[in-house]
C-alpha cells in the first residue's frame, strides 16, 4: 500500500473524513513551502497537494492564478517542487501529491519525472488538463514507479465516462463540486453527490470533493457523501494576503468542524 | 497520410488537454459538428450567409503592378480583406454560430487579441440574436480601442482580462474558464485553428473555402497553373484555410509566414514553427509547437501585429511542418511595414499588418522563381485597423 492508500485506510478505520490541503509551491517564497506543509500537517491536514506553478493555469480561478504567477517570479520550478518534497520527507510521511499542468510535466519528460518523483518521496500527480482520454502514457509512467495519477469526475461527467474512469482510477477520485474553476463560492453539492453515489457502485477508490470549499461549514457540507474534502484557494488566499498563521488557523478550524461532525 | 491519424490528432499533434468539466461539452460539440458538417441543409445555409452576408466568393486579383515591381511571374491576391468585417475571421464565426444555434445555445463567447475575431463574433451574434461576451486582455483593449467600441456597438460585452500578461493567451484561458462555468447554454467560438479537438478541424473546414475558391479561380486565370501559396501564420486559421485544399499537391510550394518581430532572441518574435527555440508542448488544449522556456512556462511573444503574437500554433501546422508539407519562415516588423506600404502604393490596397508578413515574403521568394511561375498570396484582412499603429511605427504624426 502507498502512503496515500494507507492514509485513506486509516481515515476509514477511524471513521474520520480526510482533509486535503492545496498549497501553491513557491509562495510566499520558495524557501517557505516545506515549512508550510509541515505546519499544515500539525494543524490537521491528512494529505497535501503541492501546486506546480504554470504560466497559463486554465482550471484555476484568480487566487491560485495569482499565486502561480507569484511563484514563477519567485523562481519555483518542477525541480524545485521535488526539492520541497525531499525536504518534507526528512521529517514527515504525510501523503504528498503534486498538482500542475501537463506542459510542465511533458517538458520534464514522463519517465524522467516519475522516477525523480518517486525518489523524492512524492506519492502522485493531479493534472487537471489531462482528462481520462489523454492520460494513458502518463498513467503508465506513474504506475511503473508506484505513483498515483488522480482522475476527475464532475457534475457533468456522463455515466459512460464515470464507468471508464472507475476502471483505471487509483489513489483517490477528484470529485469537482461544480462546473467552473477553483475559487471559493456557495455550492449546492447535490449534483456531485449523485455522481459520487454512482462512482461508489463501481469503485472502492476513495472520493475527495474539491473546488469552492472555503469554510468549516462548507467542508462539513461537502464531506457528506465523500471520504475527504480538498481546500485550496481559501488556504492560498490566507498565505498570500495574510500570513501562515492565518492559514493554519483555517486548517485547524476545518479539521475541528469535520471531526465534530463526522469523528467517532 | 496527411489527414488525422486518430480522433482529434494530426499525426502526434492535437488532442484534448482540457479539464474534465469541459469534456462533455467537447463531445457534444464533436457530435454536432460531425452531424451538421454532412448535413446538406446546414451547408446550404452556411453557403447562403457566405454569399449574401459575408461577400463570398472573394476575388482572386491579379496584382499587375506588384508583379511588375518584382519583374517576373504572376502574383495574385486572394482578397479575404474584402469580406464583411474586413478579414477572413467571419468565415469561421458564421460557421460556428450556425452550429451553436442548432445546438440550442443562447450565448456565444470568444477571445480576441487585435479584436478582429471579437468583431466577427459580435457581428454574427448580432445577426442571430445571441448574447455575446468577448474576452480581451487589458493591454490589447488599450491598443485596439476602435475594435472595442465596434464590439460594444454590435451589442457584445467586452470582458477585460487582467491576469497573466493581459494579452491574447490570457484572454483565451479566461474564455475557457468562463465556458467551464457556463457549458449548458454557451458556445465558445475559438478564433483560430487551435484549441482542443474538434476546434482545429472545425475551424480549418470553415476556412478551407479560401483554398477551394483559389483552386476554382486559378483555373480561369492561368488554366490551373499554381506554383506558390503564401499565407501568414499566427494561430494559423487563414493559412490552414489556404493550404488544406492543396496539401497533397506537392508541386504547389506552400509557405507559412510567421512574425520574426524585432529579432531572433526569445520573446522578441512569434516564430512558433520557424524558430529553433520552440518545441512541442500543450497550451489551450492541444499538443503543438509552443514558445516556452526551459521549465515549460509559456513565453510572452512579440510582433508588431497583434494578430500574430500568439505563443502557440494550430496542431495541423505542426504536422505540416514536421512532414515538410508547408515551409514555415519568418518576416520581421520592418519587412512587414515595408510590404504594407508597398502594396498600398502600388495597388491601392492597404493590407492588414498580419497579411503584410505574407506579402513581405515575396521579396525573398520572387528572386528565386522562374519567369512564368504563379504565386497566390492570401490577403487575410484589410489594414484600416492598423493605420494608426503603422503611423506610430514610422515615426510620423497624423
Amino acid at each position: 500500500m502507498t502512503r496515500l492508500e494507507n492514509k485513506f485506510q486509516e481515515l476509514k478505520n477511524s471513521g474520520k473524513k480526510g482533509l486535503i490541503i492545496y498549497i501553491t509551491a513557491g509562495i510566499p517564497n520558495a524557501a517557505a513551502t516545506a515549512k508550510l506543509v509541515l505546519e499544515a500537517e500539525q494543524a490537521g491536514a491528512d494529505i497535501v497537494e503541492l501546486g506546480i506553478p504554470f504560466s497559463d493555469p486554465m482550471a484555476d480561478g484568480p487566487i491560485i492564478q495569482n499565486a502561480s504567477y507569484q511563484a514563477i517570479k519567485n523562481g519555483m520550478t518542477l525541480s524545485g517542487v521535488l526539492e520541497i518534497v525531499r525536504e518534507i520527507r526528512k521529517s514527515s510521511q504525510i501523503p504528498l501529491v503534486a498538482m500542475g499542468y501537463i506542459n510542465n510535466i511533458l517538458n520534464f519528460g514522463f519517465e524522467k519525472l516519475s522516477g525523480a518523483a518517486r525518489e523524492a518521496g512524492l506519492d502522485g500527480f493531479i493534472i487537471p488538463d489531462v482528462p481520462h482520454e489523454e492520460s494513458g502514457d502518463l498513467k503508465v509512467a506513474c504506475q511503473k514507479q508506484g505513483l498515483h495519477l488522480i482522475e476527475f469526475v464532475t457534475p457533468g461527467t456522463t455515466d459512460e465516462r464515470i464507468g471508464e474512469t472507475c476502471t483505471t482510477a487509483d489513489g483517490f477520485i477528484y470529485c469537482v463540486s461544480i462546473n467552473g474553476v477553483t475559487g471559493v463560492r456557495k455550492i449546492d453539492y447535490s449534483a456531485i453527490n449523485q455522481v459520487i453515489r454512482h462512482v461508489r457502485q463501481q469503485s472502492a477508490v476513495p472520493c475527495a470533493v474539491g473546488f469552492g470549499i472555503g469554510s468549516p461549514d462548507a467542508a462539513v457540507a461537502a464531506a457528506a457523501e465523500a471520504d475527504a474534502v480538498i481546500v485550496g484557494s481559501a488556504v492560498v488566499k490566507e498565505i498570500a494576503e495574510n500570513n501562515a498563521g492565518a492559514a493554519m488557523a483555517l486548517i485547524s478550524d476545518l479539521r475541528r468542524a469535520l471531526d465534530d461532525k463526522y469523528g467517532r | 497520410m496527411t489527414g488525422e491519424m486518430k480522433k482529434g490528432r494530426f499525426g502526434k499533434f492535437g488532442g484534448q488537454y482540457v479539464p474534465e468539466i469541459v469534456m462533455p461539452v467537447l463531445n457534444e460539440l464533436e457530435q454536432a459538428y460531425e452531424k451538421y458538417s454532412r448535413d446538406e441543409e446546414f451547408l446550404a445555409e452556411l453557403r447562403k450567409y457566405y454569399m449574401e452576408y459575408a461577400g463570398r466568393p472573394t476575388l482572386l486579383y491579379y496584382a499587375e503592378q506588384l508583379t511588375k515591381h518584382y519583374g517576373k511571374g504572376k502574383i495574385y491576391l486572394k482578397r479575404e480583406d474584402l469580406l464583411h468585417t474586413g478579414a477572413h475571421k467571419i468565415n469561421n464565426a458564421l460557421g460556428q454560430v450556425l452550429l451553436a444555434k442548432r445546438m440550442g445555445k443562447k450565448r456565444v463567447i470568444a477571445e480576441t487579441g487585435a479584436g478582429q475575431h471579437g468583431v466577427a463574433t459580435a457581428t454574427v451574434a448580432a445577426l442571430f440574436g445571441m448574447e455575446c461576451r468577448v474576452f480581451m486582455g487589458t493591454v490589447d483593449i488599450e491598443r485596439q480601442k476602435l475594435n472595442v467600441f465596434k464590439m460594444k456597438l454590435l451589442g457584445a460585452e467586452v470582458v477585460p482580462v487582467t491576469t497573466g500578461t493581459a494579452t491574447l493567451k490570457d484572454a483565451t484561458s479566461e474564455a475557457i474558464r468562463y465556458w467551464a462555468a457556463h457549458i449548458e447554454d454557451t458556445h465558445y467560438i475559438i478564433g483560430s485553428a487551435v484549441g482542443p479537438h474538434p476546434y482545429p478541424t472545425m475551424v480549418r473546414d470553415f476556412q478551407s473555402v479560401i483554398g477551394r475558391e483559389i483552386r476554382q479561380q486559378i483555373k480561369t486565370e492561368t488554366g490551373g497553373r499554381l506554383d506558390y501559396l503564401l499565407a501568414c501564420v499566427g494561430g494559423g486559421s487563414n493559412a490552414i484555410g489556404t493550404f488544406y485544399e492543396f496539401k497533397d499537391d506537392a508541386n504547389v510550394r506552400k509557405f507559412g509566414v510567421e512574425a520574426a518581430g524585432r529579432g531572433p532572441a526569445i520573446g522578441d518574435n512569434a516564430q512558433t514553427l520557424s524558430s529553433p527555440a520552440s518545441r512541442p508542448g500543450v497550451l489551450h488544449g492541444a499538443y503543438s509547437y509552443l514558445a516556452q522556456d526551459e521549465d515549460g512556462q509559456v513565453i510572452e511573444v512579440y510582433s508588431i501585429s497583434a494578430g500574430l503574437d500568439y505563443p502557440g500554433v494550430g496542431p495541423e501546422h505542426s504536422m505540416f511542418h514536421e512532414q515538410g508539407i508547408v515551409k514555415y519562415v519568418g518576416i520581421n516588423d520592418q519587412e512587414a511595414l515595408e510590404a504594407f506600404q508597398l502594396l498600398s502604393r502600388l495597388e491601392g490596397i492597404i493590407p492588414a499588418v498580419e497579411s503584410s508578413h505574407a506579402l513581405a515574403y515575396l521579396a525573398k521568394l520572387m528572386p528565386q522563381t522562374n519567369e512564368d511561375e504563379v504565386v497566390v498570396v492570401t490577403l487575410s484582412g484589410r489594414g484600416d485597423k492598423d493605420v494608426q499603429q503603422v503611423v506610430k511605427a514610422l515615426g510620423e504624426e497624423i
